[in-house]
Order: structure tokens, then C-alpha cells, then sequence
């Protein structure tokens, strides 16, 4: 890189519901790129991508939604999302969006390649696996739908968690099956979401675990909220909130810490 | 009011589909893993799936013997018009020749039924039927219990794509692949409900 | 009297009803994890198998941009070979064209092929009220008519029943119909398979006609194809005197060649089999033109449109035409799994079902419009069909549809309104402030929230709101953590 070359502008696409609900994601999310030497702006104007309204039919409301993304996130050169649902927005939905206003269709088709999720970022455009995370604690990992069949994660998350420093990883029963989250599908259908991510939290539970790592917060929401409700106590961490961490932070207050961990 | 016909057609033309650009194509057109010229190969191929089904499969240079041994136990066999005769001279039982036609309550209470195919399929222990001479007609190899058929090994593609090209569609056609089953009942598969339950092939050179 | 699911109610209630039934979970559990495990190995058995679902869905919307040509060389195929071709715009007259068939043979008894579009227009309940009795001859179909109960699943209509349930079913109703269940009839498949053959076997031996559907039809040939498993069909496609086949005009395949593609996908993907037991075809009455005594004498095809015609308008929708009804989609479901078939008040339940009912009804009814909703858009259906439909983007789309109809006025208003807050960056920054101000907020572990949100809370609890949302934070910190 020539030395006056700032690199590119990353910018932290952090999502409405982890800006309201789980800014320990954004926080851990900032913490780990700022220790392999990413700095990232937080362009303020951001708000959400859309997925609810997309996903229960109100594309107007998206079009709009995308348009003020496009806005925000236009002058970066990549933008880093902790979530593998919301980061396939831009590709997957902008652009039935955007069908009657070929502008905005251009703008999205332009930026969509620049939005990436978290853990792909990691592994494909830093090059890193082994972060310097430690955590000592017996963990096992959803991979969330959109992380497998929309923004095909693949491997990458595993491989992430696997060279955590300390951690007991433990592989996660019937693991591709829905958790019956969907957004809106829990709220319409109730009792078939209620079964799902009751079998869900069953597997959960078979595995032993002290901590549930997802990619998505939606889903970890969902299944975090029966565990609760049930009166286990299993955490739900988003996994960056993992690779964060290091052994100058030690163990996680309040989890079992895995036997003959340093 | 329009007629039905006219209407649909309409309808059709009205829900203006884009024309569609030529289907790809590539997928095998041979057995995965196999030289379809390496004809040892392709047989026991064959041979290997048909008894995965659980049918006999017997291995013979000449019909006679290996289609006693197949018929073995049964004492009566239909032989559609144009099986070769000394494809049933070394059995001993009755052989109800299908001329003029056996009535219906006949086959049913036959033992057996003895025919030839037009082709096969070794990838998935497929025999195709065509009602040829020797075939017999369609309810002949349904309706008794144990279906003797005889194979000779030039009519055995690897793959369905090899056999689909020789048959001519305007016959009626049944391919066999395997005994009458059901898995209605769990998802548990059950051999043997309408069909013939018992299937033996000889595999000729 | 035959059941339907005629005024069925919409998905969410017919589901909740569903759902509470801990042996149909069971069941449907049991069944779809058997097969999904078998279809898996063999489709990994092909290693050119994404090349079979790319040529299957390229050849099927060839189809259905050259529907009106193919469906006249049908016509003219069929009817060169000695078979009469009929045209039915919808149910009704596609029960009318095959009871005046039947009635015109003066049989009162007549054995069925399954077909699941003679199950979409109910022509059962048809013929029994012109005092036809129809017998279906699959196994599955035959404890559901037996049981006088309704399919759940497109391959398997009885997968939610269980073994000692179809014994049940088989003690109590075969003397009705015909020869009774064997004494000390047990629970084990094979001795229920065993039942079924003798009763149905007189069945076949005395019927005079038969009906059936077909998975496909070659347009360049004019053949028809069924593709089963026990020989039922193979009975009936047979034996009787009198053959009508009722088929759906998207049924049909350009050339003979392309059954290559279709009858290697369909059996690996339905039921786990390299190929079904058998695969049967013929066209119009063959080259004897029925004189040789092989099949029947006389061969009637009712072409039916049934909305089919509805859906092909529908641009993202007509690939739900492309289905060639392997059940594939519903047996990989997780909503199919917990609520089995009937939640979706239709013969084609699952994710095709929540496609497909909407497009071939439209979207008037409240119970076709919940069907798109009927799924958390997990995509774990477009991975599995053999002709790639999208069923993700279809759902969307009618949802997209559904919302444009005005059908939830009160959603869209409240979902514009947060968009709205969303898109203006004060409003928003407002917005997360006044959130914040909640919290830190711990609800208690078991509260129902009010409204269209109590759902969620009867069965898990709300998160705590965070005292600063990440937008405060960093604001305070500038984003140094430490």
C-alpha cells in the first residue's frame, strides 16, 4: 500500500436491532476490527435494511429503506454487518425492490457487492481465522438459514470458533433445522414457532453448553428467550462477542469455565 | 359461450409466458463412475442392483437351465406368444401359452409368468417391457407372483438415457425396477403388495 | 360422505390445531426424517445431479412457454392413437366430463390411480353423488378413503397416520367396502400391505374402469406416463375396459428424450429409490389400437386448467408449474414437519402447497392468503426440488401481494409508520433515544405481552432493553472500548 493510501473506508453497517437491543455486538464488533488493525466509521444516518417489511410484503416500504441505505453506505468501500440476514438484504432483496426505479436498482446493484457479513469479512478479505480470542467456556453453534442458504457461510464460522484460544466446541444436533424464528412468522404463527425453536432449544441443551453462538441476534433472541423462559441458563452470545475476547479479559463473568483451559 | 378448448388455449396465450432459452444439458449420460464400453463392468452392475431389490439374478451362457432353476417351486408359468420354446425345455411344470388370451382369473392363479425384455438399465436394475414378442402383454407379468425374466447382456445400457433412445414410446411400455413395494406405511418399505413379489432374472451373454 | 377441505380455516388456527396433536408430530417426525435421510444419499449418489435439476427446470419453463403448441400435439398424438382428448376449464367440469364417462359405461363401481389432481378437484365426492362408488387402490390412498380422512402429504397421503392406526382403520372399515382385514390382524407394515393386497385385489379383478392421473405427458408423443410403486397402477392402467386419465395441462414434457432427466430425478427425490418399482406408459391405445387384449379398449384424457392457467400469468409464480410433485419440499419443511398436511386446508400442503394454492386460487379467501405466511423463508425447500423453484422468492412475492391487496391495512400502516421513523436519521436517533429510556429493562421471565404479540411471549421471554444502545455508546466513546 503506497504510504499515503488510507485504505479502504470500512464502514459498520450494525443493524436496528443491535443498535437497540444487543450493542454488545457493535461494541465487540469494533473491539475485534480495531485489533486486526481495521478502524471503521459508524455513519450515524443508518437505521435498518428492511428485512421485516421485505419479508412481510411491504416492498414500497423497502424500496425506501433501500434508497436511504444507499444513501448512507454509498461512499464506502466495504461495509461490515454482524448479521448474515441483514447483510444479504442489498443483494438478495434491493433489487425486487427497487423493480420500477431503475436508478435505485443501478445504486443497489453497485453496492450490494461492498456489504459483507462479519465472519466473511474475516476470512476472506482480512485473511485471518485465528483472531487471538480466548474464551474458556463450553460453547455450540446455530448456523442461522440466512448464514446457510442466502449468504452461504459455509465453513467459516466454524473455523472462526474452532481456533478460539480455550473454547470447548461442541457440534450442534440436527443443527441446519430452522429455529422458527422467520421475523414476522413467530408473531403470525405462533404455535408452529413455538414448536420449532422448542425442538431447538432441546438440542441446545443435549450439547451441554454454557453458550450459544450465532451469527444472527434475531435467532439467538428467539431461541435465548425459551431457553430463559424455561429456566435454563444458557447464554446466547453473538459470536463476534467470542472472537473479542482475549485472555488479557479472561474468562466470561459468570460461565462455567471448561475444565484444564488456561 | 366458448368451448373449454378455446378458452384454455386463451388463457395460455393471455398469461404471455417469455419465451425460454434451451435447457442445459449436462448431466451423464452413463452410469456415474463407469466406461459404458467396459460391458463386465456394466453387467455387474446390473447384476448388483437387481439383488439389492432382492431379486434372483441368475448368470447363464444358455435360457434352459437357469430358467428351471429360476422357476423352481412353481408349477404352472404363462409364456407370452414368441417365447422361445427351449427357453422351457428343462422345467417340468404346466406352461400356459397366452393364445388365445388367458382369462384374467387364469393369470391370477398362475404361479409364475416367463418372458424376455426389450432393454435394460444397470444403474438403477431397471427391465423394460414393451409387449414384444416374448414380452406378453401388460397384465400377463402382473397379475402371477413371480416373474422370470430373461436378459441378454447386449440389451443392458448403464444408464436410463441409453435405454430411453431405443424404445419406441408409441408401444406400451412398463419398466420394472425391483418387486412391487410400498413405504406408505412410516416411510418403511414393504416388498410385495400388487405386483409380482418374487423377481428373477437370467442374464445371458 | 367423502371429507374436504372445504371452508377449511386459515393456516395460523388450522396449525395451533395441529400442532397440540403430539402423536401426528410424532408420525409426520418419524416419516419425514426416514425419507429425508434416504433421498439425501441418493442424490449425493449422482455427483452430475445440480446438471439433472438445471436441465429439469430449464425443460419445464420450455413447457410452459410453449404450453398452447404442446397441449395441441397432445391432443393430436392422443387422438391419432385411438384416444378421445376432453378440455375442462375448472373442477366442475372436470368431474361433469368424467361422471358423464363413467355413467356412459354404466358401471357403478370403478378403481382410482392415486392422482392428486383428482384429489385437488374432488372428484370422489363427485361420482358418489351420481351414485358412482370410486375405490383408490394405493395403499396410502386407500387408509385415507378408508379412514374417511384427508391426504397430508402428496407421495404419502396417509404419512400421518401411524401403524397401529391403519390397523385400526383396517379392522374396522375393509368389511364395509368389500373383503374384511384378516383375523388377528397385527400392526406390522408388512401384514397391513398384505391386508390391502387381498382386499383390493377383487377390486381390480372385477372393475370395468378405472381413472387415473399422470406424472407426465409427452407432448411430441402424446404418452403418458405414471410412475408408482406397488402396481395398483399398473392394475388399473391395465386391466379395466374403460381408461380415463385426468391430468393438469402443466403436466406435460416436450420430448420423449427428456423422461431421461425427469425419471431419474423423480423417484431418488420422492421416495429415496434409484427408480420407482414401476414406471408406466402408453399412448392412446397403442399400435393394436386396443385390439390385442394388452389394456383397455377404450382411453379418455381430460386435460384440466383448474387455475393452472391463473398461475401461469403470474410471472414470478408460473415456476411453481415446474412441480413434479416428489414431496421433496415438504418432507425437508420444518413447519410441514410439526403441523403435517392438513394445516394447509389443502390436497398440496408444505411449501409447494404454500405457493401453489394461492397462485391456482387466488388470493381472496383469508385461508389461501395466510398460506404465504406459512413459512420462516428458512430456504431449506429450494435446495431440495428437483426443478429449483424458488419457493422463497414465490412466497414473497404473493406476501408481497397479499400487502398490495390492502388484506392487512392495519400491519402495513404500522410497519410504513417505523419505516418511516427508520429512513429520517433524527427521527430514528429519536427513536432508539426514547427506547433506552426504557430500559435497562428486565420484563418478568413470564409475561404475555398485549396483542399480535402475545404469541411470542407464550413461549419465550423478552430480552432486557439495554440502558445505551450502541449508537449512544458511540458516541460517548467514539468507538474506543477501552
Amino acid at each position: 500500500m503506497p504510504p499515503n493510501d488510507p485504505g479502504p473506508r470500512t464502514a459498520l453497517f450494525v443493524t436496528c436491532l443491535n443498535d437497540t437491543l444487543f450493542p454488545g455486538t457493535g461494541r465487540a464488533t469494533v473491539t475485534l476490527l480495531r485489533r486486526l488493525g481495521v478502524e471503521v466509521d459508524f455513519p450515524p444516518a443508518q437505521s435498518c435494511c428492511g428485512q421485516m417489511h421485505f419479508n412481510t410484503g411491504y416492498r414500497k416500504e423497502t424500496a425506501k429503506l433501500a434508497r436511504h441505505f444507499v444513501d448512507t453506505f454509498g461512499g464506502y468501500d466495504r461495509i461490515v454487518v454482524p448479521s448474515a440476514s441483514c447483510a444479504g438484504m442489498p443483494a438478495e432483496a434491493y433489487p425486487q425492490a427497487a423493480v420500477g426505479d431503475p436508478g435505485l436498482a443501478r445504486e443497489v446493484a453497485e453496492l450490494a457487492p461492498r456489504v459483507v457479513e462479519l465472519t466473511e469479512y474475516l476470512t476472506d478479505r482480512l485473511g485471518v481465522v485465528e483472531v487471538g480470542a480466548y474464551f474458556p467456556h463450553r460453547v455450540t453453534y446455530h448456523p442461522t438459514c440466512h448464514s446457510l442458504r442466502a449468504t452461504r457461510l459455509g465453513e467459516r464460522p466454524y473455523r472462526l470458533l474452532r481456533a478460539v484460544s480455550g473454547i470447548d466446541f461442541v457440534e450442534l444436533p440436527a443443527q441446519d433445522e430452522c429455529c422458527g424464528f422467520g421475523g414476522t412468522f413467530s408473531v403470525k404463527n405462533p404455535a408452529v414457532s413455538g414448536a420449532m425453536n422448542g425442538d431447538k432449544a432441546r438440542h441446545v441443551l443435549e450439547t451441554g453448553v454454557s453458550v450459544l453462538a450465532a451469527v444472527d441476534n434475531s435467532c439467538l433472541m428467539n431461541i435465548g428467550g425459551r431457553l430463559n423462559r424455561d429456566g435454563h441458563p444458557v447464554r446466547t452470545l453473538h459470536l463476534v462477542e467470542i472472537l473479542a475476547r482475549t485472555e488479557q479479559d479472561g474468562p466470561m463473568p459468570g460461565l462455567p469455565v471448561v475444565e484444564g483451559a488456561r | 359461450m366458448t368451448d373449454a378448448r378455446t378458452e384454455i388455449l386463451r388463457r395460455i396465450r393471455a398469461a404471455a409466458v417469455p419465451p425460454a432459452v434451451a435447457p442445459p444439458r449436462h448431466y451423464l449420460r452413463h452410469a456415474p463412475g463407469l466406461d459404458e464400453t467396459d460391458r463386465p463392468t456394466v453387467l455387474a452392475l446390473f447384476a448388483e442392483r437387481l439383488t439389492e431389490y432382492g431379486a434372483t439374478v441368475l448368470r447363464a451362457d444358455t435360457a434352459a437351465a437357469a430358467v428351471a432353476q429360476a422357476l423352481d417351486g412353481a408349477r404352472s408359468v404363462v409364456a407370452p406368444v414368441g417365447l422361445p420354446d427351449e427357453w422351457t425345455a428343462d422345467w417340468s411344470g404346466e406352461v400356459l401359452v397366452d393364445r388365445p388370451l388367458l382369462e384374467t382369473a387364469r393369470l391370477d392363479a398362475a404361479d409364475a409368468v416367463l418372458t424376455a425384455c426389450t432393454a435394460a438399465v444397470a444403474e438403477s436394475g431397471t427391465l423394460i417391457l414393451d409387449g414384444g414378442p416374448g414380452q406378453g402383454r401388460r397384465a400377463a407379468t402382473l397379475l402371477p407372483d413371480l416373474h422370470v425374466c430373461v436378459v441378454r447382456a447386449s440389451q443392458v445400457h448403464s444408464a436410463l438415457p441409453g435405454a430411453l433412445a431405443v424404445l419406441d414410446p408409441g408401444r406400451p411400455l412398463t419398466f420394472i425396477s425391483g418387486p412391487s413395494a410400498t413405504a406408505d406405511i412410516e416411510m418403511i418399505r414393504v416388498k410385495g403388495v400388487h405386483g409380482p413379489r418374487r423377481l428373477a432374472v437370467v442374464l445371458l451373454p | 360422505m367423502t371429507r374436504s377441505f372445504l371452508g377449511w380455516p386459515a393456516f395460523p388456527e388450522a396449525a395451533e390445531r395441529e400442532v397440540g396433536n403430539r402423536q401426528l408430530r410424532e408420525n409426520v417426525r418419524r416419516a419425514t426424517h426416514t425419507i429425508r435421510g434416504k433421498r439425501a444419499v441418493l442424490a449425493a449418489e449422482r455427483p452430475d445431479w445440480e446438471a439433472l435439476r438445471d436441465a429439469a427446470a430449464g425443460i419445464k419453463d420450455q413447457v410452459l412457454a410453449n404450453l398452447e403448441s404442446h397441449l395441441l400435439q397432445v391432443e393430436e398424438k392422443v387422438t391419432a392413437a385411438g384416444g378421445t382428448v376432453h378440455w375442462a376449464r375448472d373442477a366442475a367440469e372436470a368431474n361433469r366430463i368424467v361422471t358423464d364417462l363413467v355413467r356412459a359405461t354404466g358401471e357403478r363401481e370403478i378403481v382410482k390411480v392415486k392422482s392428486m389432481l383428482t384429489e385437488e378437484i374432488g372428484l370422489d365426492a363427485a361420482l358418489e353423488a351420481a351414485g358412482i362408488n370410486a375405490r383408490e387402490t394405493d395403499l396410502a390412498a386407500t387408509i385415507v378413503q378408508l379412514g374417511d380422512d384427508l391426504p397430508s402429504h402428496v407421495v404419502v397421503p396417509a404419512l400421518h397416520r401411524n401403524r397401529t392406526e391403519i390397523r385400526d382403520i383396517f379392522v374396522r372399515e375393509m368389511g364395509r367396502h368389500g373383503r374384511p382385514a384378516p383375523e388377528g390382524l397385527t400392526d406390522e407394515p408388512a401384514e397391513l400391505a398384505e391386508a390391502a393386497r387381498l382386499h383390493l385385489r377383487e377390486k381390480f379383478l372385477g372393475a370395468k374402469v378405472a381413472v387415473s392421473g399422470a406424472n407426465f405427458l409427452v407432448a411430441e408423443t402424446g404418452t403418458l406416463v405414471v410412475v408408482e410403486s406397488e402396481g395398483n397402477g399398473r392394475m388399473c392402467l391395465t386391466l379395466a375396459d374403460t381408461l380415463i386419465s385426468v391430468v393438469g395441462i402443466e403436466k406435460t414434457v416436450p420430448s420423449w428424450q427428456d423422461l431421461e432427466v425427469f425419471l431419474q430425478l423423480l423417484a431418488r427425490n420422492a421416495t429415496g429409490e434409484r427408480m420407482a418399482p414401476y414406471t408406466s406408459t402408453w399412448t392412446g391405445l397403442g399400435p393394436s389400437k386396443g385390439a390385442d387384449g394388452d389394456g383397455p379398449q377404450t382411453f379418455h384424457l381430460v386435460l384440466v386448467d383448474n387455475g393452472r392457467t391463473r398461475a401461469l400469468a403470474d410471472p414470478t409464480g408460473r415456476q411453481a408449474l415446474r412441480c413434479i410433485r416428489c414431496g421433496a419440499c415438504m418432507n425437508i419443511c420444518p413447519v410441514y414437519e410439526r403441523t403435517g398436511g392438513h394445516a394447509y386446508g389443502s390436497v398440496y400442503p408444505g411449501p409447494i402447497g404454500a405457493i401453489l394454492n394461492p397462485l391456482l386460487k387466488g388470493l381472496d379467501d383469508p385461508q389461501t392468503a395466510s398460506l404465504p405466511y406459512a413459512s420462516t423463508l428458512c430456504g431449506a425447500c429450494n435446495e431440495v426440488c428437483p426443478v429449483r423453484i424458488r419457493f422463497t422468492d414465490v412466497l414473497l412475492d404473493l406476501r408481497a401481494q397479499v400487502a398490495d391487496g390492502g388484506k392487512h391495512p392495519v400491519e402495513r400502516a404500522a410497519l410504513g409508520a417505523v419505516g418511516g421513523v427508520m429512513e429520517h436519521q433524527a427521527a430514528w436517533k429519536a427513536a432508539v433515544k426514547s427506547i433506552g429510556l426504557v430500559g435497562p429493562l428486565l420484563l418478568p421471565r413470564k409475561i404475555r405481552l398485549p396483542g399480535p404479540l402475545g404469541g411470542w411471549t407464550d413461549s419465550r421471554t423478552v430480552p432486557a432493553i439495554p440502558r445505551e444502545s450502541f449508537r449512544t455508546w458511540w458516541k460517548r466513546t467514539e468507538g474506543d472500548a477501552k
